[in-house]
């Protein structure tokens, strides 16, 4: 596998090849292999602890595996290739990686020590380096989009978790990234807030956005996903069309857990 | 009667305007016999002791007084200013510097700044300032050279360089520094780890999410222990009248010394300590409630 290639219109958005981490003596992702094409959204679905959130991580380099490549847009992440060995990536340019890879976590994770606005200008004014004003436009532009352009001024501890998710994916949509990540983006809310993220999550995915999301909201990924991956015990115990999936799972392990998050 | 003041003012009647109006239920309060009797106790005690103080034969205020104000008393009182100022900027610039370093993946740079805490946090600050303060038996001359040989190129003569200020910031910079270095980790690793997992999401590198993200936060957290350590590092430069170190304490000592008015000289230099204290301690308070933002609704 190359770093360089030609571009082409079926290249996948994201290739992962022979995943595996492990943290100590636990074997978190035991050989993932997976594609993502250009404006799909795959849901990932399991029990807690199946790697599901690892596996996203990796994508970014959040954590590093411990074999296996992802490769974000042909891009090889987290090394160079020289001769054919592998060279590790300086923290720099892993960051410059992660500038068309927008994430938006569980705990909404905004930078407590700035407004609303702030944490959406953050990153265009230092990571990309825009004008002040350029930034500002933008980032009123992404609060627009999620519609909270009246609590630009507002602190994080000032907003609801669903505002305060909002407002995440408006700073992660700010960089205008070519991927999308989401980790449980609507776990840590309380009930009836969660359906303003999800229209957030649907109006993105309808825009052409790529998404990949680790999510329990079977319903969603009904509705919005394209392809659903079911893991279990670090590996891909299922996967195909979303619909196709929740209505007739294969494995005896999807429909166990589908049975059970159904009922 | 001071409790009952306060029940009467809360027992008007509540109207939130929308017709929610109540009177609130009248009740006696209870009375804690055992802290009221403690309390009066306590009182009568500190009135007879600032009596006894006061009234004291053996003490001459007069000579409080006059030292008060002495030109030598502040200007010793200007020195121990310098002395904290000094010590407290070194010794945060190298806290921060050892707390980064702690945190960092170099198990070198970890291992160093880990000994540097042990053994400045495990010798007496008193031994330490003997020890700068003495420097000079130990290395006559101070200069830049090749490591492991003879070869100076440039050299002074140590007692001209370390003079006493300079060596007295120099103990208690370093002293502090270990301290500081600690207070600063705390506070780092008291920010949520997902601050900095935000960031670099974004793109931010790992100095910028430090210095934008992370420390603006850990501020909070390392505020208020920082002002304790000013206030500490401050009383703790008197130590440095063993080394004649022109504070303060060296000059009131002085004073006393010479005037056989041992404990008139020390109130003075008592009174002075309790002034700046008093007054780093409102400062402490602005800048906690300032450092506090994002953080109250």
């Amino acid at each position: 596998m190359s770093a360089l290639r030609s571009p082409s219109a079926s290249r996948p958005m994201v290739e992962i090849a022979g995943l595996h981490k492990r943290f100590g003596d636990n074997h978190v992702l035991k050989g993932i292999d997976l594609e993502v094409t250009p404006g799909e959204v795959m849901c990932l679905i399991g029990p807690s602890g199946s790697g599901k959130s690892t596996l996203l991580r990796c994508v970014n380099r959040l954590e590093v595996p411990d074999a296996g490549t992802v490769h974000v847009d042909g891009e090889l992440i987290g090394y160079r290739e020289r001769n054919g060995k592998l060279y590790d990536l300086r923290p720099k340019d892993i960051a410059r990686q992660r500038r068309p890879i927008g994430m938006v976590f569980q705990r909404f994770n905004l930078f407590q020590n700035k407004t609303a606005i702030e944490n959406i200008m953050e990153a265009p004014l230092r990571v990309a380096r825009e004008t002040k004003e350029v930034a500002r436009e933008r980032a009123l532009q992404a609060l627009d989009r999620v519609g909270l352009l009246d609590h630009q001024d507002h602190y994080p501890v000032q907003l609801s978790g669903g505002q305060q998710q909002r407002v995440a994916i408006a700073r992660a949509l700010a960089m205008r990234p070519r991927l999308m990540l989401f980790d449980e983006p609507t776990s840590a809310l309380d009930p009836e807030l969660v359906g303003e993220v999800l229209d957030v999550m649907r109006e993105l995915a309808a825009s052409g956005m790529t998404m990949i999301v680790v999510t329990h909201e079977i319903g969603f990924a009904r509705e919005v996903g394209d392809q659903l991956v079911f893991m279990a015990d670090g590996r891909i115990v299922e996967r195909g069309d979303a619909r196709e999936v929740l209505r007739n799972p294969q494995n005896p392990r999807t429909k166990q857990f589908l049975d059970a998050v159904l009922a | 009667m001071v409790s009952l003041a306060i029940r009467e003012k809360e027992q008007r009647t509540h109207d939130d305007g929308v017709g929610a109006a109540f009177e609130p239920l009248k009740s006696v309060p209870v009375r804690h016999w055992g802290q009221m009797i403690a309390a009066a106790i306590l009182v009568i005690l500190l009135a007879a002791f600032i009596v006894a103080l006061a009234q004291n034969k053996k003490l001459d205020w007069d000579v409080f007084w006059q030292n008060l104000t002495a030109a030598d008393v502040l200007g010793g009182l200007v020195v121990t200013i310098e002395l904290t100022v000094v010590s407290m900027a070194g010794g945060i610039l190298l806290g921060v510097l050892l707390a980064v370093a702690r945190l960092s993946s170099n198990r070198v740079l970890i291992g160093l700044s880990s000994a540097y805490i042990w053994f400045f946090r495990g010798v007496p600050l008193l031994v330490q300032i003997l020890v700068w303060g003495n420097f000079a038996l130990l290395f006559p001359r101070l200069g830049i050279g090749i490591p492991f040989t003879d070869v100076m190129f440039v050299s002074v003569n140590t007692n001209d360089v370390l003079t006493t200020f300079v060596a007295s910031c120099v103990a208690l910079g370093l002293h502090e520094a270990a301290y500081m270095a600690e207070v600063v980790r705390g506070g780092i690793l008291g920010v949520d780890s997902g601050q900095r997992e935000a960031s670099a999401a974004l793109g931010m590198t790992n100095a910028q999410a430090m210095w934008r993200i992370v420390l603006p936060q850990a501020m909070r957290i390392i505020l208020p222990p920082t002002g304790n350590q000013l206030i500490t590092l401050f009383k703790s430069s008197a130590l440095v009248y063993v080394i004649a170190g022109q504070d303060l304490m060296t000059v009131v000592t002085g004073i006393g010394a010479t005037t056989y008015r041992v404990m008139e000289s020390l109130f003075v230099g008592t009174f002075w300590y309790l002034v700046i204290v008093s007054v780093l301690m409102i400062g402490q308070r602005f800048l906690e409630k300032r450092a506090a933002r994002g953080h109250q609704r």
